[in-house]
C-alpha cells in the first residue's frame, strides 16, 4: 500500500489488485457511512487505487490514513453482500463476431461464457451508473476498439480489458459490444432512486440470454 | 402569477448552477457546479440568498431573462454591467457586483464581458428547479440537472428571502487576467513525466480554444513521458477538479467541475483549490505558468 497526495485535499492509495481495492474501498465507504470520517466527501475505488477527497478539510485525511493503516489487505473481500442482479441481454452486438474470433470461439460460445460467468461490480465511474464488472473468462479479456465510437446506445453490453460493463445511457465509448439489455432489464441509473446506481461495488451480476 | 424567469435570448451557453453535487464520484457522477465558485457565491450573497441557492452561469453574455415579479438581481464575474429593458418602456444600465432591483415584466440583459468568460447572475429567492442528487446544477458531461437554457425556457424562482444583501458597494472589481501563475501541488503521478517539477516551473502554456466546463487544454512545451514509463498505460483512477493530466501528446489538461470521475492518463499535479476558479475566466490565448510545490499526503 502506497499513499500519494492528490493536491492538498485528497489522497490516492495504490494497491496490489482488485481484491485489495475491494477491501480498502469497502472499509472506507462503511466508515464514511457510519459518520466516522467527517470532512470526507468522495471515496472512489478504481482498478488498482482508491481516491479519497476532503475538500476544505485536509485534516480529515489523517483519519483516512489511520483507518487504512488498520485495514487487513489480505482479507477476502465480502463478495455478494450488495446483492445479486440479473440482466437479460439480446446478444446481437456489433462486435460479437470480432470478440468470438479473438477468443477463438463461436459466437454461441461467447454467449455461453458471458451468461455462465458470475460477475462482481469492482467499481463505478466513467458515467453515472456505469459499473466495471470482474469475473469474465480470460478469453473475453480483449482490447478496446482502436477508434472509440462517438455514440453508443444506452443498454449496450461490452467488454474491455479485464472488465465487462453496460452503458447506462447514450455516450461515446471504445468497448467491444456484444449485446444490448432487453426491454425488461432493470434501470441502471435513476437519480430519484436510493441508491441511484443499481450496480454498486460488491454487487453480483449475472447475464441471461433473452434471445 | 408565480415568480419565474423567462429566457428571451441566449448567448453561447447559459446554465443553472449552484455549489454542485459532490459525493457521487464512485457512481460516475461529476461534481459539476459553478466554475467560478467565489463569483457565484458573491452573486448569491448580493441578492440575500443562501450559499446553496442556484443562479445562472452565463458564458460570454448574450442572455436575457424576463422576471414575472419584482426581484433583486446581481451580476458578478468579470466587470461589466447589466442592461434592464423596462416593462414600462425604455432601458437603463446597472453596474455589476451590486444588487439591482427590477420590476415585474422587466427584462435583464447580460452583455458580453470585455474580459474573462463567465458571468454569474443571481436572482432573489434563487432558481428553484427540482434538485437532482441534491443539486440544481447542470452537468454538461453526464446530462444530469437542468438542460442548457434556450429561448422560451421558464425557470421557477424561490420565495424572496429576508436575509439582507451583503457586501454592497464595497467591491473593487478588476478585469479578469490574461496571464496567470498558479500553484500546482505535485502528485499523484509526477514520476510519469520527465522532470515534472522542473518542466512545470520552466514552461509557459497558452489556453487552447477548445476548453469547456470539463477542462481547459493548454498548448506549449510538451511534458514528455519519463523514459522508464514509455509505452506503459496507467490504469484508470479517480480524478479531482484541478487535476493537471498529461495525455500521450504531453499537452496538459486542467480538469474543471464537469470532469469525468475517473481517467486513464497520469495526473502530475493538482492546481491549488484556492486558485482554480481563475480557469473559469481564462480566455483562449491567455498564458498560464505553474508554480509547483511538493505537498505530501497527511500522516496518520
Amino acid at each position: 500500500m502506497d499513499v500519494r497526495p492528490v493536491g492538498p485535499e485528497a489522497l490516492v492509495v495504490d494497491l496490489d489488485g482488485l481484491d485489495q481495492v475491494a477491501v480498502a474501498g469497502a472499509a472506507l465507504r462503511e466508515a464514511l457511512d457510519r459518520g466516522e470520517l467527517p470532512g470526507v466527501v468522495d471515496v472512489v475505488p478504481a482498478a488498482r487505487t482508491v481516491l479519497v477527497t476532503a475538500p476544505g478539510a485536509r485534516e480529515a485525511l489523517r483519519a483516512v490514513r489511520a483507518l487504512l493503516d488498520g485495514v487487513d489487505l489480505t482479507a477476502t473481500p465480502d463478495r455478494g453482500a450488495a446483492g445479486t442482479v440479473e440482466l437479460p441481454v439480446h446478444y446481437d452486438g456489433e462486435d460479437l463476431e470480432l470478440v468470438a474470433r479473438d477468443a477463438g470461439w463461436s459466437t454461441a460460445d461467447v454467449v455461453a461464457a458471458h451468461t455462465g460467468a458470475e460477475l462482481t461490480v469492482a467499481f463505478g465511474g466513467f458515467a453515472p451508473g456505469f459499473a466495471y464488472l470482474t469475473g469474465l473468462p480470460e478469453a473475453l479479456h480483449q482490447p478496446r476498439l482502436d477508434t472509440p465510437r462517438p455514440r453508443i446506445p444506452a443498454g449496450a453490453v461490452g467488454v474491455a480489458g479485464e472488465f465487462g460493463g453496460v452503458y447506462p445511457r447514450t455516450s461515446p465509448g471504445g468497448w467491444r459490444l456484444i449485446g444490448r439489455l432487453a426491454q425488461d432489464a432493470p434501470t441502471l441509473f435513476d437519480p430519484d432512486r436510493d441508491p441511484p446506481a443499481l450496480l454498486v461495488p460488491g454487487t453480483t451480476v449475472r447475464f441471461r440470454d433473452a434471445g | 402569477m408565480s415568480r419565474e424567469l423567462e429566457v428571451t435570448a441566449v448567448g453561447p451557453q447559459a446554465l443553472v448552477v449552484d455549489r454542485g453535487r459532490p459525493g457521487w464520484a464512485h457512481i460516475g457522477v461529476p461534481s459539476a457546479g459553478a466554475l467560478d465558485g467565489p463569483a457565484h457565491a458573491l452573486a448569491q450573497r448580493l441578492v440575500g440568498n443562501g450559499p446553496d441557492d442556484a443562479g445562472l452561469e452565463v458564458l460570454l453574455g448574450g442572455l436575457a431573462v424576463r422576471v414575472s415579479a419584482a426581484a433583486t438581481v446581481a451580476l458578478t464575474g468579470p466587470p461589466g454591467g447589466l442592461r434592464i429593458r423596462r416593462a414600462a418602456g425604455g432601458e437603463r444600465t446597472a453596474p455589476s457586483h451590486q444588487p439591482v432591483h427590477v420590476a415585474a415584466g422587466d427584462e435583464v440583459v447580460v452583455p458580453s464581458p470585455t474580459s474573462g468568460l463567465r458571468g454569474y447572475l443571481a436572482v432573489g429567492g434563487g432558481i428553484a428547479v427540482d434538485p437532482v442528487l441534491g443539486s440544481r446544477s447542470a452537468d454538461t458531461l453526464s446530462g444530469l440537472g437542468p438542460a442548457p437554457l434556450e429561448v422560451g425556457t421558464r425557470l421557477p424562482l424561490g420565495p424572496p428571502t429576508t436575509i439582507p444583501p451583503v457586501g454592497t458597494g464595497a467591491l473593487g472589481v478588476s478585469a479578469a487576467p490574461d496571464a496567470v501563475t498558479v500553484r500546482v501541488h505535485l502528485g499523484p503521478r509526477p514520476d510519469w513525466v520527465d522532470d515534472a517539477a522542473g518542466r512545470l516551473r520552466a514552461g509557459t502554456w497558452t489556453v487552447a480554444p477548445t476548453g469547456d466546463r470539463v477542462g481547459v487544454r493548454l498548448e506549449g512545451p510538451a511534458l514528455e513521458r519519463a523514459a522508464d514509463r514509455r509505452g506503459e498505460e496507467l490504469r484508470s483512477e479517480g480524478l479531482v477538479g484541478g487535476a493537471v493530466q498529461v495525455p500521450p501528446d504531453g499537452q496538459p489538461v486542467v480538469f474543471l467541475a464537469d470532469h469525468p470521475t475517473t481517467g486513464g492518463y497520469p495526473v502530475v499535479g493538482v492546481v491549488d483549490p484556492g486558485e482554480l476558479a481563475v480557469f473559469a475566466q481564462l480566455r483562449p490565448g491567455s498564458s498560464v505558468r505553474f508554480s509547483p510545490v511538493a505537498t505530501p499526503a497527511p500522516d496518520a
